[in-house]
């Protein structure tokens, strides 16, 4: 087979930080090529030097796409020649509908004049090619996450797309929708279609991937082919962090000790849909010391149920009692909650976790400010520490603490969203998908800040869609589906089996 | 690769601070241009001694203004258009009060602040609370407050205010040692004063820093700006000196420009003004109350929108239906030009200083020139759209 792209030796600096140096990349016309390395070891910056979104002359070193060498001034230079990026972002307008947003800046249309009917009819058509059974007049705010990556792919098809390039597309996605993607990428390949899948899921690097690329530091380690035989995860993993990883999941003996926060009764309305209840009679109770896992799948109500409790930040008419230690808490906003000893980490870290604009220092003290002040007046140089401390902990991979938010890699953005939450000191933590686009390498460190975290004492609230994680860390488990708990199962007794079962007995009560 | 790592807050981070505050230091040369174009083109007119008190007096209600413009576009982009109509509002309250009703400067003054603020908590109440867009809340009140100022008004202009009101703007601190003549020696006694603290502050702040291996600018780069600092101060007490000494809203806007710097750097409250701008989702999960933030930012802009009522109404010694009629544009240019961003978060106090300075300095120069204030208008608009471009650019650039 032919090479349909090949990069060459590209170098990209910002401001003096090499973020690729002398890269190499060959992709094979028709293939399914994954892209993997580490967080910030240049993936998503490859792929905007490939599309245009960093221009030519930013960069060195050159680019051949189908034999020729190309200059990408921007997007619209690339996206002509048949590439197609979806970014690590969903780049969507909520209050248009989906036949709108298929063909955002390629309407279907006569001197400038929109042909509704051939812009439905055609938007129809790229929906059943990828496989999406939806109105294209409804809107993008009202369809799943998983819905909407489809819409991406159907509009990179509408623009007649060769190459297309998916930054973790499956990051924000749960294990259905996932594979329903990944199936519609080996559909795509059978069409002649070649991809680029970034991803720090290496379960489905193996399944779909044909060969598969090393980033490290910025510089290309190897190249993998994979022909059809088997590579195990565990030799990335190797490529990846240049050592072999023993486990995934650091060992810890629990040190469980008295019931530490209980929520009771507790129920909650769609803030925006009138009478619709979203969290239905939920109890749960931690200890001290022990990380509780809420499993089940997207749309359960795991994220509402968390923010309602955090404060009040999400929902109407809540009702229920959260205890702590035993003692009721009166928590009506997010500052109580916070006074209380409680922290929330959200899981979607750039419109709700992080101020992009500023730097990682200011992000970091954010919500303990009233910590590293006195009379109101902010101590710089204890801020800095802390900043120093944790980026160093974490291991966020940043020029400076001044380096901004929008400039770090999506992973490295995770990183400071939880150093802001353990810098607050939190007694009772919870974390809403902790790890979304960490790299495994990473994954290990967070969890083992987790576990220090619970033998220090603390109570953790651990919810995530994967559910190896949630098997491999948590000490006991819920499962939570349509905003009711409908499962509690101990370390011992919790499998996918186990999970999927107490999922799958709820929808069967209820029909 | 770990060699690069052993200490990168020292390294990298200076290109950083620098390149994040280049606005700012692009902003403060192109002021010196400005003023080292106008001295040549004014004959040396512009920085007379007496024309630099003359640029301080005049442009005193647009530094106060842009203060606190700078809070409301730090929070969101927001603008607050009815701080005119506010202004002259209030001075028509107050030369009701003090020449109609013969009541005592200091209580007319105290009343007038305190129906600012209640303007604001009207305001900020249905801008934080209400969340109704702050561009429809404060244009609604531009409106309404400038029918009340003619109401009060009756259409016809106040005057004279007594000598003790007039002094705020156009008063001087008496001279503290007069020896000489036509020389007032209190300015250049104090800015030797400030200047040695200064010194002293710097150079302690800096060993602290150094000590606990935060420091990141390097020595020469310390010292020339320290320097300058020193050099700038003392120049300026000069004119001061040469003229007729320190202007009481001089120190008004020592003690504002100071203070707010301070607020908005350093304290808690300040940076939640920052985080509101840069991401207000985040900032209330991140336990910041930003209705009181956005209802403070508010109550404080009609505060200050008071303040410049009456440091304009002593300078005009009148109090007129027409007052205050175009302070918002002002006002707003100012921030822009010293780097706000129009979509939050981003900006400061001192830049918008600088911005207010910069358009000051247009109007005075021109003024004195014989430029007509119709093209003065035009270079204005020019230089405020050039500015933001600027800012533009050198943002694409450093991607
Ligand atoms: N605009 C920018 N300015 C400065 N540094 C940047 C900028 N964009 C990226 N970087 C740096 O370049 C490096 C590579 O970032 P990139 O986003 O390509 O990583 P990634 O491999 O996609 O990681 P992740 O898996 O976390 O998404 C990072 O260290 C990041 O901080
Ligand atoms: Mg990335």
């Amino acid at each position: 087979m032919q090479a349909i792209l090949e990069m060459r030796n590209i170098t990209k600096s910002f401001g003096g930080v090499k973020a690729l140096d002398n890269v190499n990349f060959k992709v094979l016309s028709g293939e399914i090529h994954a892209l993997v390395g580490e967080n910030g070891a240049g993936k998503s910056t490859l792929m905007n030097v490939l599309s245009g979104v960093h221009p030519h002359g930013t960069y060195s070193g050159e680019i051949f796409y189908q034999g020729r060498n190309c200059t990408f001034r921007n997007i619209r230079d690339s996206e002509k020649m048949g590439i197609v990026i979806i970014h690590q972002e969903l780049a969507l307008i909520p209050y248009l509908s989906i036949g709108e947003n298929i063909f955002i800046g390629n309407e279907r249309a006569k001197s400038g004049v929109i042909n509704w009917e051939k812009t439905h009819q055609d938007a129809t058509k790229f929906l059943n090619k990828v496989g999406l059974k939806e109105n294209p007049n409804v809107l993008i705010k009202d369809i799943g996450v998983g819905k909407q990556q489809l819409v991406e792919i159907a509009k990179a098809l509408a623009k007649d797309v060769k190459l297309l390039i998916l930054d973790e597309p499956t990051a924000a996605l749960n294990e259905d929708d996932s594979n329903n993607l990944l199936n519609l990428l080996l559909e795509l390949k059978k069409t002649g279609i070649t991809s680029i899948l970034i991803s720090h899921k290496l379960h489905e690097v193996t399944k779909v991937a044909d060969s598969i690329t090393i980033l490290r530091d910025g510089a290309t380690i190897e190249t993998i082919e994979v022909k059809g035989g088997e590579i195990s995860e565990d030799r990335i993993i190797k490529g990846m962090v240049g050592r072999e990883l023993v486990d995934r999941f650091p060992k810890r003996t629990p040190k469980i000790g008295r019931v530490y926060f209980e929520v009771k009764n507790w129920n909650v309305y769609d803030p925006q849909i009138e009478g619709r209840k979203v969290i239905k009679d939920v109890n749960i109770k931690v200890h001290k010391g022990e990380i509780v896992g809420i499993s089940g799948l997207m749309g359960a109500g795991r994220t509402e149920f968390a923010m309602s409790v955090f404060g009040k930040a999400y929902g109407r008419q809540i009702s229920g009692q959260i205890f702590k230690d035993g003692h009721l808490l009166t928590i009506n906003n997010v500052q109580q909650a916070i006074n209380n000893g409680l922290a929330y980490v959200t899981e979607d870290r750039k419109t709700a976790g992080l101020i992009l604009i500023e730097d990682i220092k200011h992000n970091v003290s954010l919500s303990s400010l009233k910590k590293i002040s006195k009379r109101g007046i902010i101590n710089d140089d204890e801020e800095s520490k802390a900043a120093i401390n944790y980026r160093k902990k974490l291991n966020i991979k940043s020029s400076s603490i001044y380096h901004k938010i929008q400039n770090l890699s999506g992973g490295n953005q995770q990183k400071v969203v939880l150093a802001k939450w353990i810098f607050a000191a939190p007694d009772i933590l919870i974390l809403d998908e902790p790890t979304r686009g960490i790299d495994v390498g990473a994954k290990y460190e967070i969890y083992t800040i987790i576990n220090q975290l619970a033998d220090e004492g603390k109570a953790i609230i651990f919810i995530s869609s994967e559910l190896p994680e949630i098997l491999g860390i948590c000490d006991r488990i819920y499962v939570m589906n349509e905003g009711r708990i409908v499962g509690e199962l101990a370390k011992e007794e919790a499998s996918q089996e186990s999970i999927m079962k107490c999922i799958m007995q709820s929808n069967r009560g209820r029909y | 690769m770990e060699t690069a790592k052993v200490n990168p807050e020292r390294f990298e981070s200076i290109g950083y601070i620098l390149r994040s505050n280049i606005r700012q230091y692009a902003m403060l040369i192109a002021l010196i241009v400005i003023m080292i174009f106008f001295q040549i083109t004014t004959n040396g007119i512009l920085l007379v001694p007496m024309n630099v008190t003359n640029l301080i007096l005049q442009n005193s209600y647009v530094l106060i203004l842009a203060i606190g413009m700078t809070l409301c576009i730090l929070t969101g982009g927001n603008i607050d258009l009815s701080v005119g109509s506010v202004a002259a509002f209030i001075a028509a309250i107050i030369g009701t009060l003090i020449i109609n009703q013969k009541m005592s400067v200091i209580s007319a003054i105290i009343i007038g602040l305190l129906i600012g603020a209640l303007i604001g908590v009207w305001q900020g109440f249905w801008i934080a609370y209400v969340r109704i867009p702050a561009f429809i809340v404060t244009l609604a009140g531009m409106l309404l407050f400038r029918g009340l100022t003619n109401t009060i008004l009756k259409g016809l202009t106040l005057s004279p205010f007594p000598k003790s009101f007039q002094s705020i703007s156009s008063g001087y601190i008496p001279d503290f040692f007069p020896f000489f003549d036509k020389f007032n020696l209190t300015p250049i006694v104090v800015s030797i004063i400030l200047s040695i603290i200064l010194i002293f502050v710097q150079i302690r702040k800096r060993r602290a820093k150094i000590k606990s291996g935060m420091e990141l600018t390097p020595d020469f780069l310390f010292i020339t700006q320290l320097l300058l600092t020193v050099f700038a101060i003392n120049l300026f007490a000069y004119w001061l000196a040469a003229h007729k000494g320190i202007p009481i809203i001089l120190v008004i806007l020592g003690v504002l420009i100071s203070g707010y710097h301070f607020f908005t750097t350093k304290t808690v409250p300040g940076r939640y003004i920052y985080a509101v701008g840069g991401n207000e989702k985040a900032a209330k999960l991140s336990g910041i109350d930003t209705n009181k933030v956005l209802f403070f930012v508010y109550l404080n802009m009609a505060v200050l929108s008071a303040v410049a009522g009456i440091a304009f109404s002593a300078r005009t010694n009148s109090a007129f239906p027409a007052m205050g009629n175009g302070f918002e544009l002002d006002a707003i240019a100012a921030c822009f030009i010293g780097g706000a961003s129009a979509t939050g978060g981003i900006g400061t106090v001192i830049g918008a200083i600088i911005g207010a300075l910069v358009m000051g300095v247009l109007n005075n120069g021109m003024s004195i020139m014989g430029i007509g204030i119709d093209w003065q208008m035009t270079i204005k608009g020019f230089v405020l759209l050039m500015a933001v471009a600027f800012d533009v650019f050198s943002k694409n650039k450093a991607k």
